[in-house]
């Protein structure tokens, strides 16, 4: 197993610890000018999202975990698992609910998405920045009506609920930023 | 090597205000008669010091210090003198390290710490900075002050549960001062001289490295500015046999821990032997003065080329 020092660890190095896979985000180097050397890591839990402190010993090293993120095709749901294939070698793999929970409410098939993969299996799912889904439930919201903060709950087709402006209605197609879960703009039906 | 690299990697106004630190440097040690000496920076000889990294070049050692030539020329009879140079430190790099630095060092005959510490807060106020009087806290009460511990009379356990820590230490987890560092690295250090720069004085012992010691304190200080460490001073160690000693202490620590043991420099020895007068000197990084100065982010900020693209 490749090992990787602290004087090598950048942010986006990945690394094992018990087990665990993480992501290093930050790396700063400790010294008194007379004494001994550490370095404090911030790293991100890849399974959990967490994201933890440690002080190492300069020159320590940490096992680096087989971590690979790749661009997957999602194609559907088994009620199960969620299977994704890669468009260039068609393999397909599947993701646990763990992996794909966050992304599935966003995704109904064929969306490209970027798989992150530890020692082979899906940990992670990340949905297109930005996807274009049907509202399939929202109440008709009356015009000049501005309880609610000028915006209604939207049920999107794929489950995901957005805060949707009152002028926007049922059947209609609108697209959405993934990342901040909210609606951007209508785009027709 | 990636396009962008040949780029320096300071501003060219920094290296602008760099000159001027350095000229102002100059003024100020001009007119105290201090005398400007440059000694080699390849040697035969290195520091054996526990926790600094020599690079070696095949035919000798590149400095990290230029300490032990500089204690030559006063035992040869030089009297005040100063030096800004380059040094190397294998295996430090960071926001505020970079293996190649530059070092302002100056050694005062007839001082003590205490009185050094005057001289550079005067230089420090002749550059520019300001800050009325400068606090001086020994070791002791700035980690009584930061850590709420006293670092001489805490226990092993007492030291090993005011830091988190995530390595095998090893054979250093019986060692006071491995915890001590710790804690001055994460804990008090960086709460020193947020406002103005703080002067820490009176280490333990332990930690003398070539300074005098005094009971069960070594005459040492440091000077922090903003969290960072800026200088190192001693009360120097003139005693040949007691600096022959821990040279070779330090030498059969490096062997014990597997790190390379350089030899250490015998013609400092033979120039204590010969007498080095009562002095005090000190060593200050310029790159770290001139990022606080500046209001930098790191010390690549302040140098032409740092590491990664030198």
């Amino acid at each position: 197993m490749a090992n990787v020092s602290t004087n090598e660890m950048k942010s986006g190095t990945k690394v094992l610890i018990d087990g665990v896979p993480f992501s290093v985000i930050d790396n700063e180097y400790h010294k008194p000018g007379k004494g001994q050397a550490t370095n404090s890591i911030k790293i991100r839990n890849l399974k959990t999202g967490r994201v933890l402190e440690r002080t190492l010993k300069s020159g320590d090293t940490l096992e680096v975990a087989d971590i690979e993120e790749i661009e997957m095709q999602y194609l559907y749901n088994d009620g199960e698992f969620w299977h994704f294939m890669n468009p260039a070698s068609f393999e397909q793999i599947q993701a646990v609910k763990a992996a794909a929970e966050e992304a599935a409410k966003w995704i109904k098939g064929e969306e490209t998405c970027r798989v992150l993969l530890f020692n082979g299996v899906a940990i992670g799912v990340t949905p297109p920045n930005t996807v274009t889904l049907l509202i399939t439930e929202t109440d008709p919201g009356l015009r000049g009506d501005t309880s609610g903060g000028g915006g209604k709950p939207a049920t999107l087709e794929t489950g995901a609920i957005v805060r949707v402006p009152l002028f926007v209605q049922q059947g209609e197609m609108v697209k959405c930023d993934t990342r901040t879960g909210e609606y951007m703009s209508r785009a027709g039906k | 090597m990636t396009a962008q690299n040949w780029q320096p990697s300071a501003t060219l106004e920094t290296l602008k205000a760099r000159a001027e630190l350095f000229s102002s440097v100059r003024a100020f040690f001009v007119a105290r008669k201090v005398l400007e000496v440059d000694t080699p920076i390849l040697s035969v000889h290195a520091t054996v010091d526990r926790h600094i990294e020599s690079y070696s070049t095949g035919d000798g050692w590149l400095q990290t210090s230029p300490e032990f030539a500089m204690k030559r020329l006063l035992c040869a009879g030089s009297g005040s003198i100063y030096q800004i140079c380059h040094v190397f430190r294998r295996e430090e790099s960071g926001r505020h390290h970079n293996a190649e630095f530059t070092m302002l060092e100056w050694y005062q005959p007839g001082y003590d710490h205490h009185r050094l510490m005057g001289e550079v807060e005067e230089l420090l106020h002749a550059v520019g900075v300001s800050g009325a009087s400068f606090e001086r806290l020994t070791y002791r009460d700035a980690f009584l002050r930061y850590a709420g511990l006293d670092p001489f009379t805490a226990t092993l356990e007492q030291l090993r549960g005011a830091v988190s820590f995530d390595s095998d230490a090893g054979a250093q987890a019986a060692e006071r001062d491995f915890w001590l560092d710790l804690i001055m690295s994460h804990k008090v250090g960086p709460q020193l001289g947020r406002e103005s720069p703080v002067f820490l004085y009176d280490f333990p012992a332990s930690q003398a490295a070539l300074s005098r010691i005094n009971g069960d304190i070594a005459e040492r200080f440091e000077l922090f500015w903003q969290g960072i460490e800026l200088a190192n001073g001693f009360h120097e160690l003139a005693d040949a046999a007691e600096q022959r000693r821990r040279f070779e202490s330090d030498q059969a620590w490096r062997k014990a821990q597997s790190h390379i043991v350089p030899p250490y420099d015998q013609n400092l020895i033979a120039a204590l032997e010969s007498g080095l007068p009562n002095c005090a000197g000190v060593a200050l990084g310029l790159d770290r003065l001139l990022m606080l100065m500046q209001g930098l982010p790191n010390v690549a900020a302040t140098m032409s080329f740092s590491g990664d693209r030198a």
